[in-house]
């Protein structure tokens, strides 16, 4: 799929979604936590490109939640200063994690990670004195760039702060991807054995990779806990996990605008079938995702993209 | 801490490990034949628990013998683990055996998706707890310390049956010795005429068996709720990777070492009691990062 045509696309979600939430102002949140979880699915993306998974990224989601939570209620920071620093927050734990992770590869790097977090979600429950224990925390409505808002312009405001962070983060990771680190990150997958025969160190590089899918975690959760007011651990159960895993699946790994195309469609129907299915969400999430590998595992990227190349070919 | 707390966490800790051990002995069989982290293995936990809770109260309310509620537990484990085992093979593992490791992953991990909704439609989010056997067996003092019959006894007994009968199965059967071969080789075996498809449908039945066994035995002493099956999951998956993936012998001893160091935690530091196990793999695992007893892989270039 040409370059032009990546942008035609994008441009055409960012017009969707200008539209859409000035018709409709309703569907702001739900924008909203789209975006937030496209972000995230960009953080899992870079380390499926490394042929792994993490089971347990809504971990650093989660510290950066808590981090904007603690210090709007300590310091009633600004909004971007708070989403700057939630984000540090989960690249600084992501860099000490990732010193760790680095050894593990497949089924250890997954469950490790899941470990990691489900030690995370437990001690955010059981500290009920310091993190509001499971019913989470409340703040604030911080300003917005030294402005004081009400709800209806905070959310546009953050709504268009997300939209720009969503295109940086695509463009960074495509970046990240088509540099040499990002060669070397993929080359993890193919064969790590040769990768170090080049002089390369493989644990480096993923680490590099692991900071990153971090950093975009946390912004995520930066934009998701401002979205809410309202952190709770469920914000880094295993379930959120695997729901990031799900979208970059659903949505295509292969390309940054997969993430946030997965994201969209996954909120949508959300927002839809939770109603309907209530109590079965899980499981339709489960069904889907085993079609999904075993019919489409390029996601809905993937099959875009060969439309998209087919009636290119044909013209 | 006094000689009889040093006890009692003693004997909570064998207890404990007993089951952790049945769970993880179901998981390290399934992954040393299929080379495939089953995550669905928690929901094998979690709904043996719940099925031999159902029979149990079912026993009650036909007025049925109550000296049948030991044997129920077996059966529930037996039937359901059976039947899991066999279903998840049929549909799932059996088509992704060729797939990448992380769709293989995946593929398991929305199984268990599936498994904890059904579960949660099935037996509702209320609390479910049946211990009419612990209190028919009655207890026991063991150096001034009181405790179940059922916990101190049946348990343990139960994983040393498991222990050994596993490992007869696997070195002295005909069949057990297929299961063998194929877990060193499967193309190999293949080729010399093992019936790969029997030996892996047969390796889940079994693998399902022990892990709804550890449910089903846990299910008179411990309150099933939603999300059982997720925490057992990761802790057993925590117990094999000490051992390192596919040992059964080094799985009874992580299993003894992270139960015993749960139990002390619960008594000497109880906000640790959580992080216990997972701080004993990271330790493990710094220093051997592919478990206690993993004989070493030739690297593939």
């Amino acid at each position: 799929m040409a370059s032009n045509r990546i942008v035609l696309v994008a441009g055409a979600l960012l017009a969707a979604v200008v539209a859409v939430t000035a018709a409709a102002p309703w569907l702001k949140t739900p924008v909203l936590l789209a975006l937030a979880n496209g972000l995230a699915v960009c953080g899992v993306i870079v380390l499926i490109r490394a042929g792994q998974v993490s089971f347990g990224h809504a971990m650093f989601a989660s510290l950066a939640g808590y981090g904007v939570a603690f210090m709007g209620r300590a310091w009633q920071l600004d909004a971007l200063l708070l989403i700057a620093l939630g984000t540090l927050g989960a690249a600084l734990a992501g860099a000490l994690i990732g010193l760790f992770m680095v050894r593990y590869r497949g089924i250890f790097f997954g469950m490790l990670n899941l470990a990691f977090s489900m030690v995370l979600f437990s001690v955010l429950g059981k500290f009920g004195h310091v993190t509001g224990g499971t019913d989470g925390l409340r703040f604030d409505r911080p300003t917005f760039a030294g402005q004081t808002l009400e709800r209806a312009g905070f959310e546009t405001a953050l709504l268009a702060l997300a939209l720009v962070l969503a295109l940086a983060a695509g463009w960074v990771v495509m970046r990240y991807f088509a540099s040499a680190n990002g060669q070397a990150l993929a080359a993890i997958k193919t064969n790590e054995t040769r990768l170090e025969y080049l002089g390369i160190s493989a644990k480096r590089v993923f680490w590099g990779g692991y900071v990153l899918s971090a950093t975009l975690c946390g912004l995520g959760g930066s934009v998701f806990a401002l979205t809410q007011g309202l952190v709770t651990p469920e914000m880094g159960y295993w379930v959120r996990s695997g729901e990031i895993v799900f979208i970059a699946i659903l949505g295509g790994s292969g390309h940054a605008l997969g993430a946030f195309i997965g994201a969209f469609v996954f909120e949508f129907v959300k927002l839809y079938a939770a109603a309907l299915l209530t109590g079965a969400w899980q499981m339709v999430l489960g069904l889907v995702l085993i079609v999904m590998v075993f019919v489409a595992p390029t996601g809905i990227f993937g099959l875009l993209s060969r439309r998209l190349a087919g009636a290119g070919a044909s013209r | 801490m006094n000689a009889s707390l040093f006890v009692l966490a003693l004997m909570d800790g064998v207890s404990y490990a007993a089951l952790l051990f049945l769970v993880a002995l179901g998981l390290t069989l399934i992954f040393g034949v299929m080379r495939v982290l089953n995550v669905a293995h928690g929901s094998l936990y979690a709904w043996g628990g719940y099925f031999a809770a159902t029979l149990g109260l079912a026993i009650t309310s036909l007025t049925l013998p109550p000296w049948l509620a030991l044997p129920a537990l077996l059966v529930a484990a037996i039937v359901i683990g059976g039947l899991l085992g066999t279903v998840l093979e049929l549909t799932l593992l059996r088509r992704i055996l060729d797939k990448d490791p992380i769709l293989q992953l995946l593929v398991t991990f929305a199984a268990f998706m599936v498994l904890e909704d059904l579960q949660r439609l099935i037996w509702g989010v209320q609390p479910v707890f049946v211990s009419g056997v612990v209190d028919q067996l009655g207890t026991l003092e063991v150096a001034g310390v009181t405790y179940t019959r059922y916990q101190l006894l049946v348990l343990p007994a139960v994983a040393i049956a498991a222990f050994v009968g596993l490992r007869w199965f696997l070195g002295r059967t005909a069949l057990g010795r297929q299961v063998t071969a194929v877990t060193h080789h499967r193309e190999v075996a293949t080729a010399m005429g093992v019936n790969t498809g029997r030996v892996m449908w047969l390796t889940m039945a079994l693998g399902g068996m022990l892990g709804a066994l550890g449910g089903a035995l846990a299910s008179p002493t411990t309150s099933f709720t939603p999300g059982i099956g997720a925490d057992m999951m990761v802790l057993s998956f925590a117990v094999v990777a000490t051992a390192g993936l596919g040992q059964i012998g080094g799985a009874a001893l992580a299993a003894l070492l992270i139960g015993l160091a749960r139990s002390f935690a619960v008594y000497l530091m109880p906000e640790l009691e959580v992080l216990m196990p997972y701080l004993i793999m990271v330790l493990v695992l710094l220093v051997r990062p592919e478990g206690l007893f993993s004989t070493v892989a030739a690297r593939r270039i």
